[in-house]
């Protein structure tokens, strides 16, 4: 089609003279107020490029009028934050766990550090409030496995349970069933008994023998009334709170081929001050002993 | 033979009779994967909402399902719009049919739909790359390479037979679109298979070098996908439905080159405040930042397109779509600039203020200017005298844009509220809130967030339905041809 200039009748302005399926097109100027952001825009891109870290050669990279570093940015904020804290977080760190509990200043503040630190690192397992989820224990009631004073409990929030650190809390308990160390009858005896335990009735005989079971078998770790042994991590069974086993089905499992739980270390990730506050913080659930 | 056809052959023009049955299929799958797109982002809204209710069934799990959304959205109803428009507007600015005959336009329609299908079954099954928009594993890709390929020379021949002495402009950006999605799969699928039969590979770039191909790849998926070819369809169908001249040819060509040579820098500003080396960060800021003008050339050009013609919008709601669009569009090209610099970026990074603006994008623009080219298309295609209902048009409009707005404002507001509960800390320097605080008080935001998603797929299943009854209705008369408003007609 030939070009054929035409005009606008609407804004008097010309065609570019071509045509496609119906369609034209009008040889409007730019826009000024168009042309002149664009212009803003391209010299704000620029200055970007001079003041701050942005060309490539070679082996590097200009650095920049500002000397900006996002690195450094990074490091000043922790650092100011860290100095921050260190007002109260220093004289925690100084004293024993009993001590800062026993200032209520320092108390306080250890309350409110750990608080926020156990919300982002205790409560996706723990639970919010330290409620507790299956697999994972409660902190806010009095069954404790590894000892519920703010000394224990900060040991084991430092060091773990079977978390490969040196220091941390290791224990096992025996596969009575996989291994046969016990008959599969005598299991269903001792699950009878620990079932009584948990507050629930079962046949008298079964349970008799059971007891037998337990005090053979059970009790060096368990304790004699079961009451628990927190120097070997195992946990009350007379009490309503169990960690694996809350069906008498899930407690013959448990004794058959025993799940144990794994909790790191967290020296590796938490400074002492917040750990510290951590276990002042747990202490506080509502099973701190 | 279709109104302009006519209109040409009147005015003594040889012409050629288009293959508008490749179209008619492509906006029917447009149209079944809107659907699909809508319907899945509503499942997995509500799964935010109330993780419970995938049952703990595997093929329902939100990190399945999200791909399935994303590719739905984009490639499979983006997708296939753009192949409908493309290959009409191809045929119709360049009056010749498309290059390559039936055979392998059709082999492109079945092709392409069998890679969405395959790619969705990927993602429920299991099977993924995890690199966002780019999922498929190494089969699928190769597969859509071969797809792609007879898609650019079907394009590329159909322009080079031309009958027209020059490019429409909406074919320039179609054209762009083309060849740069072929360049970015290409380059960010560069990646090796474990072995023949097995769906699994290991990409080719490690660690920050990697993350860095895949947002030049995510964020230019982002301009060529959904912002060029986009534009090249307003640039068609704007005008046809107003009826008038395009607002500026120069705007076009200057606009047009300084998009598409600003957008393959910006993709850096995905990883502000990562481990990418700041210079990379700075200089994907300053092309983002100058992206702005260049991205608003487009939005000046569909509304300037309109003077003369705005009472249109009374009479037309299929125009009020792709009006909205572009208006949406500048919106989001605006965000996009604001977003990008570094200490914006601070807090908006990793918030819902990012799914927000990628939804009013994604709804406001590539669905709402879609939804407008096809309102238009279904009658012309099917040779129907009008829509089934105007009114239904109206009620989708309406519908839509009210969903559009409660989506964006909440995750606007949900956004910047998850940003500053991150960042706060209290007198003595602890963080006030645990990130569990956040989730907990954005979830009203997502519940707002996924009655708008509902809002949206209700409009969808109306336009379904309306042009369902288009189609099935018996009037055939032939819709008027009309030359642009306000020019001479050539001759008379």
């Amino acid at each position: 089609m030939p070009t054929k200039v035409e005009k606008d009748t609407f804004s008097g302005r010309d065609t570019t003279g071509h045509e496609w399926d119906g369609l034209k097109e009008l040889n409007t100027p730019l826009p000024k107020w168009w042309l002149y952001v664009l212009a803003a825009t391209v010299v704000w891109g620029v200055a970007l490029l001079v003041l701050y870290p942005s060309i490539p050669y070679g082996p590097g990279h200009t650095n920049g009028l500002l000397g900006y570093s996002t690195r450094a940015r990074v490091d000043a904020d922790v650092k100011a934050l860290i100095a921050q804290r260190a007002v109260f977080m220093d004289k925690i760190a100084a004293l024993p766990v009993e001590k800062v509990k026993a200032d209520p200043q320092l108390d306080a503040m250890a309350l409110t550090a750990g608080r926020i630190a156990f919300a982002n690192n205790c409560q996706p397992c723990h639970g919010a409030g330290g409620g507790g989820r299956p697999g994972y224990p409660n902190l806010a009631s009095d069954v404790w496995r590894w000892g519920g004073t703010l000394a224990q409990i900060e040991r084991t929030i430092t060091h773990g349970v079977r978390s490969g650190d040196p220091d941390a809390h290791v224990s096992q308990m025996p596969r009575f069933g996989a291994d046969a160390m016990l008959k599969p009858e005598q299991i269903q005896q001792v699950a009878d008994y620990v079932w009584t335990l948990y507050g629930n009735q079962a046949a008298s005989a079964s349970v008799a023998a059971g007891k037998q079971v337990f005090a053979d078998n059970c009790a060096v770790c368990h304790g004699d009334n079961a009451q628990g042994n927190h120097d070997v991590g195992t946990p009350p069974l007379r009490s309503r709170v169990h960690l694996f086993a809350n069906t008498r089905d899930e407690i013959v499992a448990q004794i058959n081929n025993p799940r144990m739980g794994v909790m790191p270390a967290w020296n590796k990730r938490l400074d002492p001050a917040t750990i510290r506050s951590l276990a002042i913080y747990v202490h506080s659930l509502g099973g701190g002993e | 033979m279709s109104a302009a056809v006519a209109a040409h052959s009147e005015a003594g023009l040889e012409m050629p009779v288009y293959n508008e049955a490749v179209v008619r299929k492509f906006v029917i799958a447009a149209m079944f994967w809107a659907i699909v797109a809508f319907l899945v982002g509503v499942t997995i809204a509500a799964e935010l909402c109330w993780p419970n209710i995938s049952m703990g069934l595997p093929f329902l799990n939100f990190g399945r399902l999200r791909p399935v959304h994303t590719s739905a959205a984009i490639f499979a109803f983006g997708g296939n719009a753009l192949f409908a428009t493309s290959l009409y507007v191809v045929q119709r600015t360049c009056r010749t049919r498309l290059f390559g005959g039936d055979a392998l336009a059709d082999f492109i329609f079945w092709g392409y739909n069998f890679f969405i299908v395959m790619a969705a079954l990927s993602y429920v099954m299991g099977y993924s790359r995890s690199q966002e928009y780019a999922e498929p594993e190494w089969h699928i890709i190769a597969f859509l390479v071969i797809v792609w390929v007879a898609y650019a020379v079907v394009f590329i021949g159909t322009l080079l037979l031309r009958q027209e002495p020059h490019i429409y402009v909406a074919n320039w950006f179609y054209l762009a679109y083309i060849i740069t999605i072929a360049i970015l799969v290409l380059g960010n699928n560069a990646e090796l298979p474990v072995s023949f039969y097995q769906a699994k590979s290991y990409s080719l770039y490690t660690g920050v070098q990697g993350a860095m191909i895949q947002w030049w790849y995510g964020h230019n998926a982002v301009g060529f996908f959904l912002t060029a070819a986009f534009l090249g369809m307003m640039y068609y169908f704007v005008p046809k439905q107003a009826n008038r001249p395009v607002y500026s040819y120069r705007l076009s060509v200057v606009h047009f080159w300084s998009l598409i040579f600003l957008y393959m820098w910006a993709g850096p500003h995905h990883l502000h405040w990562t481990s990418l080396p700041d210079w990379t960060q700075t200089l994907g800021m300053a092309f983002s930042i100058m992206l702005w003008m260049p991205s608003w050339g487009g939005m000046i050009n569909g509304l300037m397109t309109l003077s003369g013609a705005w009472d249109k919008l009374r009479t037309d709601p299929a125009l009020r779509f792709s009006v909205t669009a572009v208006g949406f569009y500048g919106m989001s090209t605006f965000e996009g600039p604001v977003m990008s610099i570094r200490d914006v970026n601070a807090l908006s990074h990793y918030t819902d203020w990012t799914i927000g603006h990628v939804h009013s994008g994604a709804l406001g623009w590539v669905a709402f200017i879609s939804f407008g080219a096809m309102y238009y298309l279904v009658p012309v295609l099917w040779k129907r005298s009008g829509l089934y209902s105007t009114r239904l048009v109206s009620w989708h409009y309406w519908i839509a844009t009210l969903g559009i707005v409660l989506y964006i404002t909440t995750m606007w507001v949900a956004g910047i509220m998850q940003g500053l509960m991150w960042r706060a800390y209290d007198q003595f320097g602890f963080l006030q809130y645990s990130f569990v605080e956040s989730v907990v008080a954005v979830h009203p935001y997502y519940v707002i967030r996924l009655l708008g998603g509902v809002l949206f797929l209700i409009g969808g299943l109306i336009m379904a339905y309306n042009l369902i009854m288009t189609v099935r209705s018996s009037r055939t008369e032939p819709v008027a041809a009309e030359l642009p408003a306000g020019i001479a007609v050539a001759g008379a």
